[in-house]
């Protein structure tokens, strides 16, 4: 496999250059038995396995399957493509799979079709990938196809605590008038490489609700791409991450749209502490033919500490007329007055922090559909901030981030 | 008591005081007024230890405990409050978390402060819905107010510095700030410094004593006769030609081009 270079747009600020795959063996080759879920993600774990009750649950070890579980008319048919079976086109846009979706398309051991028809009731999918074994690099690979009318929920969870590579692939398919929510969270240790592809497509009258999630990883990328391809298709795309310690995270989006009257809402906001980073490319495509597009993305992130590091890079590339897009970037520090006033309260500098960084994200924790997994993410996001804190109060030398911050509305 | 000794502070490098001295015992009512620019701000931001001033010299005490030297949130745990003229927009973050948070900081249950904010919403005339929401975020200028004043009889400060408190609010919400600060001062031994240009706070809130900022420094000071002066007859006895009660508004009927 060819590696690709931070020397292309797609990689620029990425750690891609560090990735080395001879760490890192394939699935089935080794017998080695892995570590076990941190707390807090295995509460995560444990509530999203609640949330699949009268549903489907499906939930893959390092890559394999290991339980399919679906109660009687749950409304999903969950296929396990294994056995060279036939496998539908993936909805990838124009742009296509990179060398890592390739990868998965190739080497995924166990792809997994779910097929949801049933549209008299709504349908909910849960899947946990557990990533246990050091060492591994795994490939698991989701197709989730709705057809028209249905309305269906899907949860994917990304856990485990172990020094893996995990190389995902969701593919979303949202046929004419289908309602489709999709949740994913990545709640690995600091040690994991993740690079997931993530795609969907909605037909007429379709909408796609789509939620990420980013807490764990050493380096972790998501690359989102989302088609509207029939007249009034809509997606709402939202994602947040916390990067804290030394870790990346990395979103790269793209909202297509290919159709008329056609509508995409874009809101990512993470804070990054310490010394982690976090990289934000987002691209707005309308093409010709999508007249009355109306497609927004905003991309804000908070800079905790004054080591950390946020690059956000939006873009439009708009071929027809009659459309309404607008894109907006921001990257701050914490507001002084903002703490100023915390602090004239008695809240301590580190609590008020905390509260300001959380205070930041309400807005898009509101707009994720994160159902009741929703306090599982605060708490992990609240756990994850103090730590933050705490390693920061013990670099003696604690610089204040008293300088402005650069604010762009574009 | 709150003392403040031949204080000097700097902003950007100009000297804006010049040399403060005052001092204010539990339960007294301070009243600092002066014209514009006079350092009646600054006065109240440096005693709560804003960044952005340099102190060039004097000395803040606390009941004996120096405060100059401690972080902000340290001064409000000791005691020391100041309620804002422009309360600042914290997003996402609500005032019931924030109380807390600070009784947390402070070796306080806050198991106790849903109960004394239930107590309190009513006395200060406080819209209870805004609790859960963003501080000060889409609060009107008297909503800002009230939560300043709720703030201040939840977290009981020994003294309070209200900083422009009574601007930006109507009769009612006037009346109903000052008499909650009033008790405060009465009942629960409350010293406060009520920093105003106009006197129209100082007929709820009657001071024991009136000072007068003007030029970085405490020109004046007296009973609330002092107050009564001002009233009559404005700044200009102090060089700054400016009136002490608030300018006649003109209620024209709106005109469209």
């Amino acid at each position: 496999m060819k590696l690709p270079t931070s020397s292309l747009e797609e990689w620029r600020y990425s750690r891609i250059d560090s990735l080395d795959l001879d760490r890192f063996e394939p699935v089935g080759s080794s017998s080695r038995s892995g570590g076990h879920d941190e707390t807090i993600p295995g509460a995560l774990v444990e509530a999203a396995r609640r949330c699949s009750a009268g549903g489907t649950l499906v939930e893959t070890v390092d890559g394999r399957l290991s339980i399919v579980e679906s109660a009687p008319g749950s409304g999903a048919k969950v296929t396990v493509l294994s056995q060279a079976a036939e496998e539908p086109a993936l909805v990838w846009a124009a742009g296509g799979l990179d060398a890592f979706g390739t990868a998965n398309e190739a080497f995924s051991v166990d792809p997994i079709l779910i097929e949801v028809t049933d549209r008299d009731r709504p349908v909910k999918v849960t899947v946990v990938h557990h990533c246990l074994t050091d060492g591994l690099v795994s490939f698991p690979r989701v197709l989730v196809r709705a057809a028209p009318n249905v309305d269906v929920t899907v949860t994917e969870v990304l856990s485990g605590d172990s020094a893996c590579l995990v190389v995902p692939v969701s593919d979303l398919d949202v046929a004419a008038n289908a309602r489709m929510v999709y949740l994913g969270v990545q709640a690995l240790g600091g040690r994991a490489w993740q690079i997931a592809s993530q795609s969907s497509r909605v037909a007429a009258g379709g909408t796609l609700t789509s939620g990420v999630v980013a807490l764990g990883g050493d380096y972790a990328r998501v690359l989102t791409s989302s088609s509207l391809t029939g007249a009034g298709a809509s997606s709402r795309l939202a994602a947040m991450y916390f990067a804290s310690g030394s870790q990346m995270h990395d979103f790269r989006t793209v909202q297509d749209h290919n159709a008329r009257k056609t509508f995409s809402e874009l809101l990512y906001k993470g804070v990054v502490a310490n010394t982690a980073t976090s990289v934000y490319s987002g691209l707005i495509r309308v093409e010709k033919g999508a007249k009355g597009t109306r497609a927004f993305q905003t991309n804000r992130n908070l800079v905790l500490h004054e080591g950390a590091r946020a690059e956000s890079v939006p873009n439009l590339e708009i071929e027809e007329n009659d459309v309404s897009c607008s894109h907006a970037s921001a990257i701050g520090p914490v507001s002084e007055d903002e703490r100023f006033y915390l602090h004239s309260r008695g809240v301590p500098p580190q609590v008020a922090d905390r509260l300001i960084s959380i205070g930041f994200l309400t807005e898009v924790l509101e707009q994720l559909p994160l159902g009741d997994l929703s306090p599982h993410v605060v708490e992990a996001l609240s756990a994850k901030l103090a730590a933050a804190e705490a390693t920061q109060a013990e670099r003696s030398d604690r610089p204040q981030s008293g300088e402005a911050g650069q604010e762009e509305l574009m | 008591m709150l003392a403040v000794r031949d204080l000097r502070a700097k902003v950007a490098g100009k000297e804006i005081l010049k040399g403060i001295d005052l001092e204010v015992r539990s339960g007294e009512v301070h009243a600092v007024m002066g014209p514009n620019g006079s350092g009646k701000s600054t006065l109240s931001h440096v005693l709560m230890g804003r960044p952005g001033y340099e102190i060039t010299s004097g000395q803040v005490t606390l009941d004996g405990q120096d405060i100059l030297g401690m972080p902000t949130w340290r001064r409000a745990q000791a005691g020391l409050f100041l309620g804002m003229q422009y309360p600042i927009e914290v997003p996402g973050v609500s005032l019931e978390a924030v109380l807390r948070e600070s009784f947390t900081a402070g070796g306080r249950d806050p198991a106790d402060v849903d109960d004394l904010v239930g107590s309190e919403v009513g006395r200060v005339g406080f819209d209870a819905r805004l609790l859960k929401r963003a501080l000060n975020v889409d609060f009107s200028g008297g909503e800002k107010k009230r939560s300043e004043t709720l703030q201040l009889a939840v977290l009981r400060p020994f003294f309070a510095m209200l900083d422009e408190v009574d601007s930006g609010l109507d009769v009612d919400a006037l009346r109903d700030v000052a008499r909650r600060v009033a008790q405060a001062a009465a009942q629960e031994g409350l010293g406060v410094i009520a920093i105003t240009h106009y006197t129209r706070l100082l007929s709820e809130l009657r001071p024991d004593r009136v000072h007068v900022l003007s030029g970085g420094r405490i020109v004046a000071s007296g009973g609330s006769d002092l107050a009564d002066e001002l009233e009559a007859h404005g700044y200009g006895a102090w060089g700054k030609d400016e009136p002490a009660r608030p300018p006649e508004v003109a209620l024209a009927a709106p005109t469209f081009p």
